[in-house]
């Protein structure tokens, strides 16, 4: 489930409450959204994708809530490693061309 | 007990052409072939174009098979005795050749396929988040109007029992919307019933409950116990790589039987104990392509710190119901039009018996459907309201909705009760993936007086009509499921009759389902074929 909005990293664009298809964000006026309805989040990764800074993180236990510390999540390159997985950061552009699925799907 | 529109004071309104209801990729396609046929088009989503349903956070493979005569014979064919021999040949050959060319309009729009050693662009797979960003620029692009967190809640209908638009709320403004269409593409999806499974929880039958309200019936609702393999406490249902897996006991003993492929073996291991599962069959190239492959499988096990290809770690089965089932709203046409005037249906949230029989798991057909079925209804639903004259409005506009939305004695049902209850009889093993008659009559029993208790309840207060609706749709469902389920006495496809384990010839037919308070099955003929159930 989703565990953290970093303030530090936050900039208050609120694309996280447009994006995630369960709503579970709530913008604040000159702040950081909020985590509002987090029981109603699925667990689906898709808001980390769509931050621009990578200022959000989701845990992998989608049935309950889990205490993450940012400082250790930023040491260990965990923040924004989906985006850049699936080559949407500036510097992972190469990585959007070089799915490999057809090697494992396809009958060889 | 109908309302007038006239209820709906202090909303927004909006005239259209075509309405579309959903903005997965079934709906995303629809709103740019109705665009693009001249209609002026709204799009509403529950959540939001682009990240929302199943495909977003998933990706898909895709049917998309090149146009060689025995390439696609062989497409085809390989799923006649897995789909029960219930998929239509004519169905089958036209949604191989709209995939084939919606996945090459995909690349002239600028989807980054892959290329293999010899160069060779490969487009047999779709990558969840940049094939829904791509599809919401290009439905933008066609001038469609988006309206996200808008969740559709209720059709309205005209004096003619024709589909004249929807209603629903925009939840972060705490307004309604109204739109007036004289065509309406249902693409919501099909039914998970809020399990979790990956990007599901906003798939809750909504679409199924509408339609019906309106009197659309369905087809296929006994194919719709889909389980997906999952690490035990992660959302991410990819099942591809469990193909390298194997699974053992709690002490570590080999299960014996249990596949990826043989998800029923892991099944009744469940029932009796824990079930552990490690991905020691792939050798580094493997490894290599499969992180490159679905980034998303590996994200619960390397934020778990628990490396799959060299540690046990734990399984479980999550319904996905007929999101990778095959069963939803019936089609009559080949322009995916339902039995409603005015009113279509596309990807999950029809049936896709039509050319995956009673069984899919995806697969890839799941997929082409959404696209070609999207691509039909678009297209079907801006002819007919270019027919029916779109300044020709209805005279009387009548609310459809009823459960949670119209006035009863008894004080609003809870959701969250409600979806429990509903979840108690679809979520077991023992109920759903191995049916029984005598236990699907108990739950239909159950659901059944649960349905009317949520009928007598007055409408729900506005924070909670959303959950709601939902809670009323996954009831009704779950009862188009398991009186389907009972109605068929054999085991084809997915459907899987302990007391009736046998395929029977004598039932290669289609099952209509339908009705709210009194819920019904029907037979439909089965495409006349000369070589099937041989080994019946
Ligand atoms: C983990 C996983 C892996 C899969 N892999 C494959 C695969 O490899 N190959 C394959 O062919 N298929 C696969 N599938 C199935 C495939 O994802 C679906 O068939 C496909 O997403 C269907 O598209 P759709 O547009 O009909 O529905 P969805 O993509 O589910 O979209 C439905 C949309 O409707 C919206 N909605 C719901 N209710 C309402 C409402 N009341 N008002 C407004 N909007 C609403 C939702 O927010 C959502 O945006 C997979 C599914 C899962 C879960
Ligand atoms: S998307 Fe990221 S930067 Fe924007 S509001 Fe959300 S957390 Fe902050
Ligand atoms: S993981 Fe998905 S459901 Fe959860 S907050 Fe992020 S976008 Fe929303």
């Amino acid at each position: 489930m989703i565990e953290l909005i970093s303030e530090a990293r936050c900039t208050e664009c609120n694309i996280c409450v447009a994006v995630c298809p369960t709503n579970v964000f709530q913008a604040v006026p000159d702040s950081p959204p909020i985590i509002a309805r987090q029981g109603d989040c699925q667990t689906c990764f898709m808001c980390e994708l769509y931050c621009p800074v990578d200022a959000l993180f989701v845990a992998h236990d989608a049935n309950d809530p889990a205490v993450v510390d940012e400082g250790q999540l930023i040491a260990s390159a965990a923040l924004g490693s989906y985006r850049k997985a699936i080559g949407w950061t500036p510097g992972s552009r190469a990585q959007r061309g070089i799915d490999q699925s057809f090697k494992l799907t396809e009958p060889h | 007990m109908a309302n007038a529109l006239s209820n709906a004071a202090g909303s927004i309104q909006f005239d259209a052409d075509v309405l579309v209801i959903g903005g997965g990729p079934a709906g995303s396609w629809a709103a740019c072939s109705a665009a693009s046929a001249g209609a002026r088009v709204i799009l509403v989503d529950k959540g939001y174009c682009g990240s929302s349903g199943a495909t977003a956070p998933s990706g898909t493979g895709v049917w998309y098979v090149q146009p060689d005569a025995a390439k696609r014979e062989a497409a085809m064919a390989s799923r006649d005795a897995l789909g029960g021999f219930l998929a239509d040949r004519s169905w089958m050959r036209r949604v191989l050749d709209r995939t084939y060319d919606n996945v090459n309009l995909l690349a002239e729009w600028g989807y980054p396929f892959p290329s293999d050693e010899t160069g060779q662009e490969r487009r047999t797979n779709l990558k969840g988040p940049e094939y829904m960003r791509l599809m919401r620029r290009r439905v933008r692009e066609a001038g469609v109007k988006i309206l996200d967190h808008s969740p559709a809640l209720e059709l309205l209908v005209d004096e003619n029992g024709a589909v004249a638009g929807a209603m629903g709320v925009r939840r972060q403004e705490g307004e309604n919307w109204v739109v007036r269409a004289p065509a309406v593409v249902i693409a919501t999806g099909g039914c998970a019933f809020l399990s979790k499974a990956l990007g599901c929880n906003v798939l809750t039958g909504d679409g199924h409950l509408m339609a019906a309200e309106a009197g659309a019936d369905l087809s296929g609702m006994e194919f719709s116990n889909a389980y997906a393999i999952s690490p035990a406490s992660a959302s991410v249902t990819k099942t591809l790589f469990y193909n390298w897996a194997s699974f053992t006991d709690e002490d570590g003993h080999p299960i014996p039987g249990a596949s990826g492929h043989h998800r029923s073996v892991i099944a009744k291991a469940l029932l009796k104990h824990k079930v552990y599962g490690q991905i020691d069959r792939a050798d580094p190239g493997t490894q290599a392509a499969m992180r490159l492959a679905q980034p998303n499988f590996f994200l619960p096990f390397d934020r778990a710190g628990h490396d799959p290809f060299t540690q046990r770690f734990q399984v479980i089965l999550r319904l996905e119901g007929t999101v990778r089932g095959t069963g939803g709203l019936r089609i009559t046409d080949n322009s995916c039009a339902t039995s409603v005037p005015g009113l279509y249906a596309a990807g999950d949230a029809a049936t896709r018996e039509l050319i995956c029989g009673g069984f899919t798991g995806g697969g890839s057909h799941n997929a082409a459907w959404a696209m070609s079925s999207g691509f039909w209804a678009g297209a079907g639903a801006a002819d007919h309201a270019r027919h029916r004259g779109t300044r020709a409005q209805p005279r009387q506009v009548t609310r459809a909705g009823g459960v949670a939305l119209t006035q009863g004695p008894n004080r609003p049902f809870d959701p969250e009760r409600a979806t429990r209850a509903v979840q108690d009889e679809v979520f077991p093993y023992d109920k759903n993936y191995f049916r029984h008659g005598a236990v699907l009559g108990e739950s239909l029993t159950r659901l059944d007086g649960l349905w009317h208790k949520l009928r007598i309840a007055d409408a729900a207060a506005p924070e909670n009509v959303v959950k709601a609706r939902e809670a009323a749709a996954m009831v009704a469902t779950a009862r188009w499921m398991f009186r389907s389920a009972l109605a068929r006495a054999e085991t084809r496809g997915m459907h899987k009759r302990e007391d009736y384990p046998n395929q029977d010839a004598g039932q290669r037919h289609y099952l209509t389902s339908g009705g709210l308070d009194e819920v019904w099955t029907s037979t439909r003929l089965a495409p006349a074929r000369d070589d099937v159930e041989v080994a019946a």
